[in-house]
């Protein structure tokens, strides 16, 4: 988009807990700033971001601002009406849906504005050769046959997530992260990134000097699924001075046993390369 | 010894092991025996693309055959590298390009690596195979 608009791309300093520094935040806003665009949730830290507060100093400059939901959207309420942003973006497959299909939840003012991005059926009202009006919303963003099956089953995958609770899938996840962070944080051998108060259930985390690549693949033999890399958020491990960091995630539907199965690999993995 | 002869020592070495986390302590060990690369030439110019971890290699070519030195920021990558160096280093580049590494999939390696990192074993032997046909080549015009 900086590209094509020739737009100046800013972005928010982060502290050493992984926090958005809220000061320098509002110094990055002036006149000229025309989106803010954050995470509601960083996936390679896990700190949740104050979106609230981003949301009410953009709009008190009439800044419309976008919430990137990926990973917020599946741990806990989310209600966008009371958040009060003007774009609210998540992926299926984040939330246990399928692959290839999304949600853009836009303010009408906005919506309505905003040209069709794609051609097709369904999108245009009347075609003539002079002038071609497009259909009300939201067609005029569905062009062509959807992508119904992916709908069908994000659909699904939502009533699987409401009929749990996102109050209670928040609830096990926090308790999950809490009894994992102690026991991590008990092993001198450890360094976890992304210390902030409030956080999604994952650590992310380098033990020793041992590279977490080689890591990984020790716990990975051992049936323990973590990532290991950068996390496509290269910026953020620049500014801690790394080049990767090994990621577990915990989910409602972990367990404290598989935290101590984490904490047994990673001795494991200590004890291999040293 | 025969390129091929030094494959069968591999599978042989390998074989020995029921468990891949004692072929993975292997790999550990074997990494500590790399020819390691002249830290001038720890550089991009021979970072291989397309690995998870760093990995360097250099080659030197005397004329006749090819001197591989390498060296990776992780350690299970150094072993897997100096497999390749311990059957592809001190060959011609005819040997090189030829080469059917068979070892590979006989010791289980591929399997046992994920895409991301089995495509990262794949650039290790391109990069080393490319060496070998500039270096073919360039004997091949000054001929």
């Amino acid at each position: 988009m900086c590209e094509r608009k020739k737009a100046t791309l800013r972005i928010i300093p982060i502290n050493d807990d992984g926090e958005i520094i809220f000061d320098e935040y509002l110094k990055l806003l002036n006149p000229r700033t025309k989106l803010v665009s954050v995470s509601q949730v960083s996936n390679a830290l896990g700190t949740v971001l104050p979106v609230r507060k981003i949301i009410n100093a953009a709009h008190s400059a009439d800044i419309p601002v976008l919430i990137d939901g990926a990973q917020g959207i599946q741990h806990g309420a989310v209600d966008v009406k009371k958040m009060n942003c003007d774009f609210y973006v998540f992926s299926g497959h984040k939330i246990y849906g399928p692959t290839g299909i999304g949600v853009l939840f836009g303010k009408e003012k906005y919506l309505d504005e905003m040209p069709p991005y794609q051609g097709g059926g369904d999108m245009v009202d009347k075609v003539t050769f002079e002038k071609t009006t497009y259909n009300e919303l939201p067609f005029k963003f569905e062009a062509g046959t959807m992508n119904y099956v992916g709908a069908i089953g994000l659909g699904k995958a939502l009533e699987y997530v409401l009929g749990i609770g996102r109050e209670n899938i928040a609830e096990m996840e926090q308790d999950l992260l809490k009894y994992a962070t102690e026991k991590l944080s008990a092993i001198n051998d450890i360094k976890i990134f992304g210390k902030s108060g409030n956080k999604i259930s994952i650590i992310s985390f380098l033990i020793n000097n041992i590279h977490q690549y080689d890591a990984g693949m020790i716990l990975d033999k051992m049936g323990i699924a973590v990532r290991t890399g950068t996390h496509c958020a290269q910026p953020v491990m620049d500014r801690f001075g790394i080049d990767g960091t090994i990621r577990a995630s915990m989910c409602f539907y972990n367990t404290k046993e598989e935290v101590d199965i984490l904490v047994e690999g990673i001795g494991k993995v200590i004890e291999m390369f040293s | 010894m025969e390129l091929n002869q030094v494959q069968n020592n591999i599978v042989d070495e390998f074989s020995v092991f029921d468990d891949w986390m004692d072929k993975y302590n292997f790999l550990i060990e074997l990494g500590k025996e790399l020819p390691v690369i002249d830290p001038r030439f720890k550089t991009k110019d021979f970072l291989i693309e397309g690995c998870q971890s760093k990995v360097w290699l250099h080659p030197d070519f005397d004329g006749e055959i090819i001197t591989f030195t390498a060296d990776s920021d992780a350690i299970i990558t150094r072993g897997i590298v100096s497999l390749l160096i311990k059957v592809l280093s001190g060959r011609t580049p005819q040997e090189i390009i030829n080469a059917d590494l068979f070892f590979i999939d006989k010791i289980g390696l591929r399997q046992n690596l994920s895409p991301t990192r089995s495509n990262g074993l794949l650039s290790m032997v391109r990069q080393m195979k490319l060496y070998a046909i500039a270096y073919d080549t360039k004997t091949k015009k000054n001929n």
